[in-house]
């Protein structure tokens, strides 16, 4: 038996022992994720202990160094335990920004002693981060934000307001984007990290159209910002005024997050699910689900083949942007079709049997796909400029 | 195994793209034997050359004097042959032909794989039976007749028919026209008597037969696999021929895309090059986009065929349907945004779109297969 082999065979044992039966349903409702932070409280004791198990195995973050939380895994393995997770329909023990986002961007960018602290937190799920990027006037033109930082010698004061901060109400610290010099656009940026809890910061709640309301506006006001939070760990991630680099970095995984390049249920077909559930299918709606089907089978395809090349270097450093854009819109095909098959059944709001209108709410969500982290029509800008060299503009 | 190419596979993919580049390209072949209105349809002289570098027996077994290389590295050789529209008889002979052969004795093997090796010859497959491919359907009868079959009925779209030193026959030997089970496949001589061929050029100049049987007298060695027993192999053939075809897609859209991309970046109006518009810009991005994501559910489909999964023939249809849309968008967007020089004859833009036509048809179009992947996903 090959390593690969026999790690996939512990695996399979460690799952069958570790992974509660009730951790190996599908994720139906905000309360089955579990987002960990300072005031995290668990839905039940199998999300409790999961969690835990898989905490001290090092497996909310597996392919990070045991230094810093991780299980220290290669890449190979970490695919072989996403592969095996997935076959028993494993729900992620814990899901955070400070996993998909800014570990990343520390792994990458980040000191020693911030490693040790900040990735530590976020493996152990002690922290929960938040990330402020976009202002009111400044979406998907983000470098022109305004945010101001003003130097103060050891510190900043940070003024100015974000929008868009996805559970900012619920986060502990927030990686930030703050303007710290007005004369130069791109090099004038610092990625900030701090604590919400801190004076000067409050947040607002912004309801969607799905009734939810998860994200904020994040006002601050006179806030203080330390630039070094101790030995060998800065209150910024890179260098002062380069944060638009760190900003970028972090953009990519954001992208290949959202595009759900790594498979589960936004790149499965669903036409037999459908069926299921809706007995009769009309023909024209069923030759939709199965040209949906086509679309959605190749792009797992194209998710494994990106995330193979990706570890190896292959991937063009543009192609999470073309993953993310292709992804989103196909979650969104993918609700459309399931509220169609669904009938009028799925446009019931609230309803036991529909759990609160889960998939009419669902549905709205995902048209925020192709919005958050950057639009669509951005995502294609870039595949133009950086990929297929066009010129202009 | 990682979806990208291994080192071998990468040294295949640089060679076979030179050459295809050099000896394939479209003014050498295409054009040339297009313009002399060839009857073939393509040059004798390649075929040659592919024997030289390789390429014919690739998929035969080494015990048959073949390389035993898999569906990944002949999806290389085609995606070649498309990007350049190579006019070849690769994916009938070395593709379909050898995988139905594979499954032939040792007799049948040693008379027809050699020949094909050395690129003497060519082969090609009779399946379907009318404009479309329903492959479930087959009248065509073979009969007992002493030691071997009496073979009599038609097929359609038997491309290079006419050219072929051999042709793959499926014909039922038993049962009602759609049942699975009672198909036999043959390896029809050029010279049987009965046979004959009423050869048309296609859009995409390529040569196909509308053949027809008159009674013609088989050996019982002309069988290859199993009386009765030819739908397994026949299915086998499919499968190979659909993801061969469908690498051969990807080629033909990238080779699209790339002209067309090239001539955004050449093309000047209202002062600015045609590039600089968004509106264009937009559709060239998600055009990308598409033919990445058909290039990696085609290779994904190849390794499953390679590996010997039960999930290859799901994934072929995927792969098929996929790349015909990829690939349909790519010449259609290719002549749009070439404007009116895209409809000209000189420009090679129209040559993929009719290349594409017709590899669309090819082993069912983009609707067949992702009616089979609903009936395979149990919908
Ligand atoms: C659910 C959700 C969660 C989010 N979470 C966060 C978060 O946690 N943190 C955070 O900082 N931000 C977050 N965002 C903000 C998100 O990044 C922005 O909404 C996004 O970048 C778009 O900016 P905008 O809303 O200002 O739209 P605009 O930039 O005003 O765009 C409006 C329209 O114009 C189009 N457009 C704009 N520029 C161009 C161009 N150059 N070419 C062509 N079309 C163009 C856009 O594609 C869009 O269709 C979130 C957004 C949503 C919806
Ligand atoms: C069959 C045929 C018959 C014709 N008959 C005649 C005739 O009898 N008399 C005559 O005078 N002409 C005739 N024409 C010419 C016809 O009017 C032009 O082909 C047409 O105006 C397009 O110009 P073009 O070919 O130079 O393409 P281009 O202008 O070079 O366009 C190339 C591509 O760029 C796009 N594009 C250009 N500008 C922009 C922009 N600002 N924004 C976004 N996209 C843009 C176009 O839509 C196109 O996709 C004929 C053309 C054809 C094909």
């Amino acid at each position: 038996m090959s390593d690969l082999e026999s790690f996939r065979a512990e695996t399979r044992v460690w799952l069958e022992a570790n992974c509660p039966p009730e951790m190996r349903k599908p994720v139906r409702d905000e309360a089955d994720v579990y987002w960990g932070g300072r005031n995290a409280t668990f839905k039940n004791d199998a999300q409790k202990a999961w969690f835990e198990v898989c905490r001290d195995k090092g497996y909310t973050v597996p392919e990070w160094p045991k230094e810093y939380g991780g299980a220290g895994l290669s890449p190979a393995e970490g695919k072989v335990l996403r592969q095996e997770m997935a076959r028993i329909g494993a729900r992620p023990p814990l899901s955070s920004f400070g996993i998909w986002m800014l570990g990343p961007a520390l792994l990458h960018f980040g000191t020693e002693g911030q490693k040790k602290r900040f990735l530590n937190e976020i493996a152990a799920g002690e922290i929960r981060w938040c990330q402020g990027y976009s202002e009111p006037g400044s979406g998907s033109d983000l470098v022109s934000m305004q945010t101001f930082g003003e130097d103060k010698g050891d510190h900043w004061v940070v003024n100015g307001q974000k929008i868009w901060t996805s559970y900012a109400d619920e986060a502990d610290w927030i990686f930030c984007l703050v303007r710290t010099d007005k004369q130069n656009k791109y090099q004038g940026i610092t990625f900030m990290l701090f604590d919400m809890a801190g004076d000067g910061v409050s947040t607002k709640p912004i309801k969607l159209i799905s009734g939810n309301s998860p994200f904020c506006e994040t006002f601050f006001d006179d806030v203080e910002v330390p630039k070094s939070y101790g030995e060998d760990c800065p209150g910024y991630v890179g260098e002062i005024n380069r944060g638009w680099d760190v900003a970028k970095y972090l953009l990519g995984h954001e992208r290949e997050m959202i595009s759900g390049a790594g498979g589960g249920d936004r790149t499965a077909a669903i036409g037999a699910a459908l069926k299921r559930n809706a007995g009769e299918i009309d023909p024209v709606l069923r030759a939709e689900l199965a040209q949906f089907d086509v679309d959605a089978l190749a792009y797992s395809a194209m998710g494994e083949k990106f995330l193979d090349e990706l570890k190896v270097g292959k991937a063009h450093p543009a192609q999470p942007n073309m993953m993310k854009y292709a992804g989103t819109e196909l979650n969104k095909r993918r609700h459309e079709l399931m509220m169609a098959a669904g009938g009028s059944r799925a446009l019931e709001w609230e309803s036991e049997e529909t759990g609160g209108g889960k998939g009419a709410r669902n549905w709205l969500r995902t048209k925020a796909n192709s919005i958050e982290g950057g639009t669509s029509e951005v995502m294609l800008n870039v595949i133009s400029k950086r990929i297929l060299d066009l010129p202009g503009a | 195994m990682p979806l990208y190419y291994d080192d071998d596979q990468a040294m295949l993919a640089e060679t076979a793209q030179q050459f295809m580049a050099e000896e394939g390209a479209i003014a050498k072949q295409l054009r040339h034997w297009r313009d002399r209105d060839c009857k073939d349809g393509f040059g004798h002289g390649l075929w040659k050359q592919f024997a030289e570098m390789g390429f014919t027996g690739m998929l035969v077994d080494e015990d048959d004097g073949g390389l035993g290389m898999g569906h990944v590295e002949a999806g290389i050789v085609l995606e070649n042959i498309g990007r350049n529209l190579t006019p070849s008889p690769f994916l009938s002979s070395s593709v379909l032909a050898v995988t139905a052969l594979k499954h032939g004795s040792d007799d049948v093997r040693g008379r027809w794989l050699p020949g094909l090796i050395e690129g003497e010859k060519v082969y090609s497959v009779a399946i379907d039976e009318g404009a479309k491919h329903r492959p479930e359907t087959i009248a065509c009868k073979a009969e007992k007749s002493g030691n071997g079959f009496r073979l009599s009925g038609k097929k359609d779209f038997v491309v290079y028919g006419a050219s072929s030193e051999m042709i793959v026959v499926a014909a039922r030997t038993s049962g009602d026209d759609s049942d699975s089970d009672g198909i036999t496949l043959f390896a029809v001589p050029q010279d049987a008597d009965g046979m004959s061929h009423d050869s048309v050029r296609l859009v995409d100049s390529s040569m196909a037969s509308h053949v027809a049987f008159d009674g013609v007298e088989l050996d019982g060695d002309a069988v290859i696999g199993e009386v009765d027993g030819g739908r397994e192999v026949l299915n086998a053939m499919l499968m190979a021929g659909r993801v061969g075809a469908s690498a051969e897609g990807v080629g033909v859209a990238q080779g699209a895309m790339d002209m067309t991309v090239d001539y955004l970046k050449q093309r000047k109006q209202f002062g600015k090059l045609i590039g600089e518009f968004q509106a264009l810009q937009h559709r060239a991005a998600h055009l990308y986009s598409e033919v990445e994501i058909a290039r990696a559910v085609t290779i994904k489909a190849a390794q499953l065929l390679d590996g010997g999964s039960e999930k290859a023939d799901l994934m072929a249809s995927v792969a098929k349907a996929k790349v015909a849309k990829a690939a349909g968008l790519a010449v259609k967007e290719g002549v749009q945004m070439h404007g009116g020089i895209g409809m000209t004859d000189e420009y090679d833009i129209g040559l993929y779109m009719k290349r594409d036509r017709a590899l669309q048809e090819f082993l069912g179009d983009q609707y067949y297969h992702a009616g089979r992947v609903a009936e395979m996903s149990g919908y």
